[in-house]
């Protein structure tokens, strides 16, 4: 399809209509999902979505417009459609939108894919899910089994007025499975390798076997069956160890919205709210202790993240921003226009969207706490904790719409008694103030345990976005945080 | 825009390239357009188009389903090919059924009309106006405004080589909209198929009266409180329970409702019944599979009588050891499209609200109140525990003291974790039944609730 020709009537006819501004995203987009339970295909389908995504300035203010179809009369009418949006929204502005300087790129990329997902047998995918279900049904007590494996190729076009050709396509990879266990007056879950789906990263088919997932299968369903039996996790004050998926969606919550600039500035104010950290925090606030080192990095560098990509959706290259330097906030997630109105140079080169039929709006891109210089294993981390709990994999998350109060819940829990795992807990939660928790980090473990966690769910904007976010984390502790809480009362 | 005609057209062409058994095609787009503004300015505004078309294929008990955006011959052909191929490779499933006949499918005009012309042609301009009115008062008022305003057009068909066809199409217009002062904030939010029936300035001018008197917020322990829930606040709670509502999540014994169907869980009070035909409601008269919905009574007098059933759902229970104690066992027309690994939903929820002359105002209900919690809104919203229905989550917008029946100052945010089961027992008073919105749950019709005991864990510092 000649995607140049098609921006050039997008770019032409968005000109002529006034508008100072124009880019567009043509996107094709291709999904496989299979899913199973309890023995049987619980879902098989493939999908295909093509269509272009047209934004503009004119008036000094925005307007979008998007079709699926690409057809020269239909595009052209999106972006007259777009600019004559744009000149009603600068009915109601406070200022004209200006946006910080980017080279016009013209380049090709794509995300690293060993072994194309689609190029699997279906065949070969159901067998691989219906062996994991039948390990997870093998243990007595285990009431659903589910599992889940997902693949999709996005590829773009990106064009804009000032000359940007850009075109990149990514490879996303995805598996997971849950077992759960229903006795008496509980429902017990155990998911791996995490929750909510189970792990996705910007790779191929190869994520599949690195996971071994039917490798763990059986000890993910005893350990949802033992649940019932194990100690309920008690209240108060604890030390804590999280595992590095949990870890991974600590920094999500409580370090990766709150440095969205949009939310910063006031412009998800009535959705996914503002944050604590306003503009007077950069590089005054000690977010964390000295070992709390955060980065926003998109860079092919830092892994294969589903934050990772050459360029985002306003034709900013990828790059690494410190965001919390030795415990210090250094840096925000921004785009060309949030990066003009607090003065920066340069954008930070956060922008994505969904799909070519939504506006592209800041997200986290792999937002990864940096593991601790000093070698130090998971092991030994619990060996250095005389008293406290460890907790795994999350299963329930919520904080307040500045990203301040925090309440966590995880699927299983252990005692750590004089350097030990001890006896099992069910229910695990911890809760708290987002400073107050960094700053009571005190060990975090090395590069070798260190993970890069895809959140496959990120939900944010309106209309609403879901969007791939990636966190690097490794197992670390944090001392006298409230436990137990979530339970208070009942 | 999609119609009827379009549809079967679309549909003899999958059929012409179909192999399969049996195929079915599900069809739904149309053009939906959103006006964000924040800080008094509208600063996102856009319009989409867009159609799918999605493609269920059957072979002897296999099934698989195949989507495109595309609508020429060769995708298509594509997508039909896709979900032959990946139906072809399954096991066969004894419990999938025969695709649905016509008789189940809905009869023409067997639900109130929900397209609105003057809802369906509502230009940028006019929305753009609409939030010029916003904007003009929260300046008038020392306020900053952040919200939406929205409309759309939609159609969607399932039409299927058993004769089935079933067409719905709808409008909507929503504002919602955030009022915000120096250390306190207020919101609203409403829509409606019919724009006509939405009042931004109204909406606009209650979130500025409680941005203003929730300003200087006081922080109180957090501990168990008698709270006055606004609709979409109980919106946002309740819905986190009617997933467990459908015969899949009973029989997976993922269900709150597990042993327990047929059992008081609640209030006397709380009686709540699933009708997608309900004035207030939105929605199709079909599920995913093209099968007319019935109305539902799912709890009555806090009994927990019913829950709903697709097609294949009610035939598995019906061969359940369950089948004893879950009540009456039937299709009811709340499968999502197959295939699936849910099942089913009830998605337009109606609480019936107090009896005849028992309903109360949220005034009335602050005024009978000696201390106590106000709630407009609550925020990020997840279960703690399935079973027994443990929430947590915040509150945000406008939390109130309340005090000797008046509302006496703004509060700092609470966090609750609470049992929904044991706040449907603790339901005091209610309000009529209104259609309310909210960003945690589908909408529904739900009374304003009174609730004693309920339990905020921590309180935040803003």
């Amino acid at each position: 399809m000649p995607m140049k020709e098609i921006a050039s009537w997008a770019l032409n006819t968005a000109k002529s209509r006034g508008a100072t501004f124009c880019d567009l995203r043509i996107v094709d987009e291709r999904n496989r999902s299979l899913a199973t339970k309890n023995g049987k295909v619980g879902h098989a389908s493939d999908s295909e979505s093509l269509g272009v995504g047209i934004r503009v300035i004119a008036d000094g203010a925005w307007g979008f417009a998007a079709t699926d179809d690409l057809t020269r009369e239909s595009v052209e009418r999106a972006a007259a459609q777009a600019v004559s949006i744009a000149k009603s929204s600068a009915t109601v502005k406070q200022y004209d939108v200006k946006l910080a300087a980017e080279k016009p790129h013209v380049a090709e990329w794509s995300s690293p894919c060993q072994v194309d997902p689609f190029s699997i047998p279906i065949e070969q995918n159901i067998a691989l899910l219906l062996a994991v279900d039948k390990e997870l049904l093998a243990v007595k007590g285990v009431t659903l089994a589910e599992s889940n494996l997902n693949f999709r190729r996005y590829e773009q076009w990106f064009y804009s007025s000032e000359g940007a050709e850009i075109h990149q396509t990514r490879t996303t990879t995805g598996a997971g499975y849950a077992a759960y266990s229903f006795q008496g007056t509980e429902i017990q879950k155990r998911s791996y390798p995490n929750s909510f789906g189970g792990q996705f990263q910007n790779k191929g088919y190869e994520l599949i076997g690195e996971l071994k997932l039917v490798e763990n299968a059986r000890r993910i369903g005893e350990e949802a069956v033992a649940l019932h039996a194990a100690a309920q996790c008690p209240q108060g004050v604890a030390t804590i160890v999280l595992d590095s998926s949990q870890l991974g969606l600590q920094i999500h919550e409580s370090v990766g919205h709150p440095i969205e600039l949009d939310r910063v500035l006031g412009m998800e104010a009535n959705f996914a709210g503002t944050s604590f950290l306003t503009l007077d925090k950069l590089r005054t606030l000690q977010y964390g202790t000295e070992l709390v080192n955060v980065v926003a990095d998109a860079t092919p560098e830092h892994g294969p993240g589903l934050g990772t990509f050459a360029y985002d959706d306003e034709g900013v290259q990828s790059q690494s921003t410190p965001i919390i330097t030795r415990g210090q906030f250094t840096g925000y997630l921004s785009s060309r226009d949030t990066a003009a109105m607090i003065g920066l140079q340069r954008s930070g080169g956060t922008m994505r969207a969904e799909g070519w039929s939504r506006l592209p709006i800041i997200r986290m891109t792999n937002v990864s706490i940096l593991p601790g210089e000093k070698a130090l294993t998971l092991e030994q981390l619990l060996a250095d904790t005389e008293d406290g709990i460890y907790m795994q994999t999350n299963r329930s998350w919520s904080i307040d719409d500045k990203r301040y109060n925090f309440q966590f819940g995880c699927e299983i829990g252990w005692e750590i008694k004089g350097g030990k795992l001890g006896r099992m807990l069910k229910n695990p939660s911890y809760s708290g103030i987002t400073t107050e928790f960094w700053n009571s980090m005190d060990a975090i473990c090395s590069r070798d345990q260190w993970t890069l966690w895809g959140t496959p769910n990120c939900g944010k904007g309106q209309p609403m976005q879901t969007m791939g976010t990636g966190h690097g984390a490794a197992p670390a502790r944090f001392r006298n945080v409230k436990v137990g809480s979530a339970y208070k009362g009942s | 825009m999609l119609n009827e005609t379009k549809a079967q057209q679309l549909f003899e062409k999958v059929r012409k390239y179909a192999t399969a058994d049996e195929v079915e095609l599900l069809l739904a787009g149309g053009k939906s357009a959103l006006t964000r503004f924040a800080n008094n300015t509208i600063h996102q505004n856009v319009a989409e188009e867009s159609y799918f078309l999605s493609i269920r294929t059957v072979f002897d008990g296999r099934t698989a389903r195949a989507t495109t955006n595309k609508f020429d011959d060769d995708s298509i052909r594509r997508a039909v090919q896709n979900a032959e191929a990946i139906a072809r490779v399954q096991h066969a499933d004894a419990d999938l059924l025969p695709l649905a006949g016509a008789e189940m499918a809905p009869r023409s005009g067997d639900a109130p009309t929900r397209f609105y012309d003057q809802t369906a042609m509502l230009t940028a301009e006019a929305r753009a106006a609409g939030v010029h009115g916003i904007v003009e008062l929260a300046k008038k008022n020392d306020l900053t405004a952040a919200g939406i305003f929205s409309s759309s057009s939609s159609a969607e068909a399932i039409v299927n080589s058993k004769g089935l066809f079933a067409y719905h199409q709808q409008t909507s217009a929503e504002v919602s909209i955030t009022m915000l002062a120096g250390d306190s904030s207020g919101w609203q939010k409403f829509n409606s198929p019919n724009v006509d029936h939405v009042n931004p300035l109204e909406l606009a001018r209650i979130a500025a009266q409680k941005a203003k008197q929730s300003a200087g917020p006081r922080e109180i322990a957090p501990g168990k409180y008698t709270v006055i829930l606004e609709p979409a606040a109980v919106l946002d709670l309740v819905g986190f329970m009617f997933f467990d509502f459908g015969g899949q999540a009973v029989l997976d014994e993922r269900s709150f409702l597990n042993n327990r169907i047929g059992k008081k869980l609640f209030g006397e009070n709380i009686t709540v019944y699933d009708d997608c035909r309900h004035p207030l409601q939105s929605g199709a008269p079909f599920d995913g599979e093209g099968v007319r919905r019935e109305r539902v009574e799912l709890v009555n007098g806090g009994v927990v009588n019913r829950v709903v059933y697709a097609r294949a759902t009610a035939e598995k229970m019906k061969k359940s050891p369950l089948l004893a104690t879950v009540g009456e066992v039937r299709p009811t027309g709340h499968g999502f499209p197959l295939p699936n690994e849910m099942g089913e939903a009830p998605m337009n929820i109606v609480f019936a609200g107090p009896g005849a002359g028992q309903a109360k105002t949220v005034d009335q209900m602050v005024a009978s109140t000696e201390r106590g919690v106000l709630v407009t809104r609550l925020w990020y919203i997840r279960e703690v525990d399935p079973y027994e229905k443990m929430l947590t989550g915040m509150t945000r917008d406008g939390t109130f003291l309340v005090e000797n029946g008046k509302v006496t100052a703004g509060l700092r945010n609470f966090r609750f974790n609470q049992s929904l089961i044991e706040m449907l027992t603790a339901v005091e008073a209610m309000s009529e039944p209104v259609r309310a919105s909210g960003e945690e749950s589908f909408d529904m019709v739900v009374p304003a609730m009174k609730v004693r005991d309920f339990n905020f864990t921590e309180v935040t510092k803003f």
